[in-house]
């Protein structure tokens, strides 16, 4: 074994300190020397590394950094170094399995594949195309996602298409287009290679992103180091480095935002010229932060008021800034309207478009971005605009369809409405692919039981066995990173080609001939009566979705396989006005905020209402972008008697999702092998719970019963882990979303994972209640204590 | 003058609207966006109705009853299930739009009194019935091709 670096130890390696170009640190992890190794990028978080895949006689035996890659300059992450150990793993699905007569038995390709043509035929002759959903990932690549989109809303005609990209990063496209008129990251992450001040808003990015945080580490380490503001309800590994951490309480980010925002306003510390010249919205946004002085932010959401001007202060004052939100702001009340705040930051002191400032509302999965791009989530194509008809005119152009058969009537169905029709009996086939809701999705008892229902076809793709496979009628084994080859587009819009390195394992098909059959078993057919999908390779998809981007915000036009198998990855756009990709969007102050180039026309922010194109005709911004206001409004569960704690949940460093890779890799299911509650020392000492200790956490929707870790969060809130389902520990109850809540961002529709009312007692008193009850051992009822 | 009659109409009408607004959210509390937004709208309409309270006793209300009829006529018993969400959406509008044409009605009178408090009343209310307004038409839109045409 070759190892660079133990990043199970020393997540973030050695320190490089820098000034200027971000020095490069090859990390590298082998089982044996390859053969061969083959380019591609990391799909552990949504920082996008360039990794190179490591091939002895057909099998992965490791991965290292590119040193080329402008993302990552060689770095790594504990995540990226171990996870592809799970493409080899014994537990890998290999041939399709279709339920009959309640139990899931093999079946070959043709079996399953003719099975969901037939029902998908017969409920769209019985039910129409209404009564099909679609709910797939941030885990697939874009040639799959753009052929899933076509065969979506250009064959079959659903409305009902979204993927798991509404869990952790629809409000990042929801804030981008409310703000600038469409998505798109507007900086570049070279920004933190000169930016005077660092802002990170509910995003712990000394876990989530960890190479991300390498780079700041080391611009801390070096000379000339920024100022680093950490807004968290944690103590958290990026609250613990910050220069003022504001601990707020769950669910103000507004207050806190709007205070922020005030003081600077106040102190004058704000760009007129560029407010005037390339904003609307200044004045409404001036009254309504005007309410949020210190004290009030300080009564409301439990900052000292002096750490709120040492923030304000720093962001006020600072040239450059580069700030970043992510689940803490996303997953929480009012989650578009804050992060709407973070963009507005930027705005009033004009910090855009230029090096040193970017805003990244970040992204939680790989190839997130292509999900939205790609229509794959329900948006149209290429950042469309579903309520402009010259739109989705384009589309049908370009498709050769009739623009009727394009769902275009109404807003696309998000996640958490298409579950809701499943439940309700309207939708009668639901396609998942690479995700797993019954352990990510919020409310779990009631997720299971729609996916239980009698008159809900479920299929299934995905490459083990989860919590959710358990309950489909088709399960299709899929092909996963590194056999199959395709692109994808990371947080600060760099483009990356992954080449296919080995073959799949048994009859594992990849997700793209798993879409490409199913459109030519249903003849799909364009108006000329040629096939629908007119492409069988991923580049072929690839030249396709080309020219679906032709003259749209992110435009690929300028790349190809050929070019992204060259070096590094290329931002987009990348067209012939900037052949080498574009770092900076918005250079000149212009946003795509016009009418016509739009993505949407906006939505009011406390209730989710459509502005109708009359209305943003009106007011037409014409390229200038909206500083969008919004005053505070509560959590809508709070803790009361019943149940006095707030419960927060959240990611690992060392897992991704619900761990169907991660928890294949030994290391990383060593360094992190169960979920745990985490409590404040004052709230252990209240309930007598010492470090270790099993606590039963109950919510009005569901228990869990966990481990207690005592320390380093704010009392009266306890942070449980959502990765950990039942797939490899069936005996206990520990999704932390068995507690979570039915509800979402009424602009982004992300439900709202951050907050819970939830109550705490130590498990033992329960296991002994319930074991004198019914006269057995306290070890025989911890078993029965299934969720 | 009957500008108290218009004032009684709207009063009245806003007091419906905290009231049905409250209703849909309880008939359909297991459609989580409508049960929050709801009682977020419910209490718009609540603090209308505080607001007029200076100007119904300046201009003394003439009791309508006329708004309770409607109401009555529209929410005669609880319905659940997607048809009834509609139905229940659809009736929500049709009395927000009694409440903004009481707001148009009543603003032409405040110009022609020259009150200027109660024609930016008049104004800013008219603005956040038209926000009410807004969100049922995009639910109701989201809502009627998968309840008309899907939908058993």
């Amino acid at each position: 074994m070759h190892e660079t670096r133990d990043s199970i130890a020393e997540i973030w390696g050695e320190r490089t300190p820098y000034v200027g170009e971000w020095p490069i640190r090859v990390d590298e992890r082998t089982l044996e020397e390859p053969d061969q190794w083959v380019q591609s990028a990391c799909v552990l978080c949504s920082n996008g590394c360039g990794m190179d895949i490591g091939v002895k006689d057909g099998v992965i035996v490791g991965v290292r950094g590119r040193a080329i890659d402008p993302v990552n300059h060689g770095r790594l992450g504990p995540k990226g170094l171990h996870a592809w150990i799970a493409n080899r793993s014994q537990e890998r699905l290999t041939q399709p399995l279709i339920r009959r007569n309640g139990r899931l038995e093999v079946a070959s390709w043709d079996e399953a594949m003719n099975l969901i043509v037939q029902r998908s035929q017969e409920i769209c002759a019985r039910y129409t195309s209404g009564a099909i959903g679609f709910y797939t990932s941030g885990q697939l690549f874009l040639e799959e996602y753009y052929t899933l989109g076509v065969i979506g809303k250009a064959g079959l005609g659903t409305p009902h298409m979204d993927g798991n990209t509404r869990l952790c990063t629809a409000t990042s496209a929801a804030a981008l287009k409310s703000t600038f008129g469409s998505d798109g990251q507007p900086g570049a992450y070279t920004d933190l290679d000169t930016t005077d001040a660092i802002l990170h808003v509910g995003h712990n990015t000394a876990s989530q992103h960890t190479v991300l945080w390498m780079r700041i580490l080391d611009r801390r380490r070096g000379p000339n180091s920024p100022k680093l503001i950490v807004i968290d309800p944690r103590e958290t590994a990026t609250a613990k480095e910050a220069d003022v951490h504001l601990a707020l309480k769950i669910g103000t980010n507004i207050p806190v935002l709007n205070g922020l925002l005030n003081l600077i306003i106040e102190a004058g510390q704000i760009d007129r010229n560029y407010i005037e010249a390339h904003t609307v919205g200044f004045e409404v946004l001036k009254n309504t932060v005007s309410h949020w002085t210190p004290e009030r932010v300080e009564q409301v959401a439990n900052v000292p008021a002096a750490k709120l001007r040492a923030a304000a202060e720093i962001l006020g004052t600072a040239n450059t800034l580069v700030s970043t939100a992510l689940q803490g702001v996303y997953q929480s009340m009012q989650a578009t309207a804050a992060a709407c705040q973070v963009n507005n930051l930027h705005l009033i002191r004009g910090l855009i478009g230029r090096p040193g400032c970017g805003i990244y509302q970040m992204n939680g999965q790989p190839t997130a971005q292509n999900t939205r791009e790609c229509g794959a989530d329900g948006d149209l194509p290429a950042f469309r605009n579903w309520d402009n008809p010259e739109h989705v005119a384009e589309l049908a152009k370009l498709w050769n369809v009739d623009v009727n058969i394009i769902p275009h009537w109404s807003p696309p169905t998000h996640a958490m409405q298409i579950f809701r029709y499943c439940e309700q009996g309207s939708i009668k086939l639901l396609w998942i692919s690479a995700t797993n809701p019954a352990v990510s999705m919020p409310e779990l008892t009631r997720i299971r039981q729609i996916l239980q229902k009698d008159d809900l076809f479920v299929v299934i793709q995905d490459a083990f066995m989860t919590e959710t496979t358990e309950l489909a009628d088709v399960v299709l084994p899929a092909a996963i990173w590194g056999e199959k080859t395709g692109c994808y587009t990371n947080v600060d819009r760099t483009v990356h080609i992954s080449h296919k390195a080995i073959e799949p394992p048994g009859g594992a098909r990849s997700d793209f001939d798993i879409f490409v059959d199913y459109a030519r078993r249903m003849d799909f057919r364009a108006k000329d009566d040629a096939p629908l999908i007119k492409w069988n390779t991923p580049e072929q998809a690839f030249e396709a979705w080309k020219e679906c981007t032709r003259g749209r915000p992110c435009d690929y036009t300028g790349l190809s396989y050929e070019k992204l198998s060259r070096g590094g990855g290329i931002q987009w756009p990348c067209n012939e006005q900037f052949p080498d990709g574009t770092p900076h969007l918005y250079p000149d102050g212009q946003f795509n905020t016009s009418y016509d180039y739009c993505e949407t026309y906006g939505h009011d922010l406390d209730t989710g209402a459509a502005t109708t194109p009359e209305e943003y005709r009106a007011n037409a911004p014409k390229g200038k972008a909206f500083l969008r206001a919004a005053d505070y409004l509560p959590p809508h569960e709070q803790p009361d008697q019943e149940y006095p704690l707030w419960l927060t949940t959240g990611r690992l460093v060392y897992h991704f999702h619900t761990r169907t890779k991660t928890g294949r890799s030994p290391a990383l299911h060593e360094a992190a092998p169960d979920a745990f509650v985490q409590i404040s020392v004052q709230d252990a000492k209240q309930y007598g719970i010492t470090e270790g200790e099993m606590v039963e956490v109950i919510s009005r929707r569901g228990r869990v019963v966990e481990k207690a870790i005592v320390g380093e969060i704010e009392p009266g809130v306890v942070f449980i882990p959502f990765h950990y389902g039942y797939w490899d520990k069936p005996e206990r109850s520990r999704a932390a979303n068995e507690l979570t809540i039915t509800e979402w961002d009424p602009v982004s529709k992300q439900p709202h994972f951050k907050y819970a009312a939830v109550r705490i007692r130590k498990a033992a008193l329960v296991i002994n209640q319930i074991a004198d009850a019914i006269g057995q051992d306290a070890d025989t009822v911890t078993t029965v204590l299934k969720p | 003058m009957h500008l108290g009659n218009y004032l009684g109409l709207v009063h009245s009408s806003e007091q419906q609207l905290v009231d049905a607004f409250k209703q849909v959210a309880e008939h359909h509390g297991d459609e989580p966006d409508i049960y929050q937004t709801c009682m977020l709208l419910s209490s718009w309409s609540q603090e209308h109705v505080k607001a007029l309270k200076p100007f119904v006793d300046r201009y003394s209300e003439e009791k309508n009853d006329e708004p309770e009829r409607l109401s009555q006529s529209l929410f005669e018993e609880p319905r659940s299930g997607s048809l009834a969400l509609l139905r229940d959406l659809h009736d929500l509008w049709l009395i927000t739009n009694e409440v903004h044409l009481c707001w148009v009605v009543i603003l032409q009178a405040a110009r022609a009194l020259r009150d200027v408090e109660l024609e930016n009343l008049c104004q800013r209310l008219d603005n956040q019935t038209h926000r009410q307004q807004a969100w049922l038409l995009t639910r109701i839109k989201q809502a009627a091709p998968q309840t008309l045409v899907v939908a058993a």
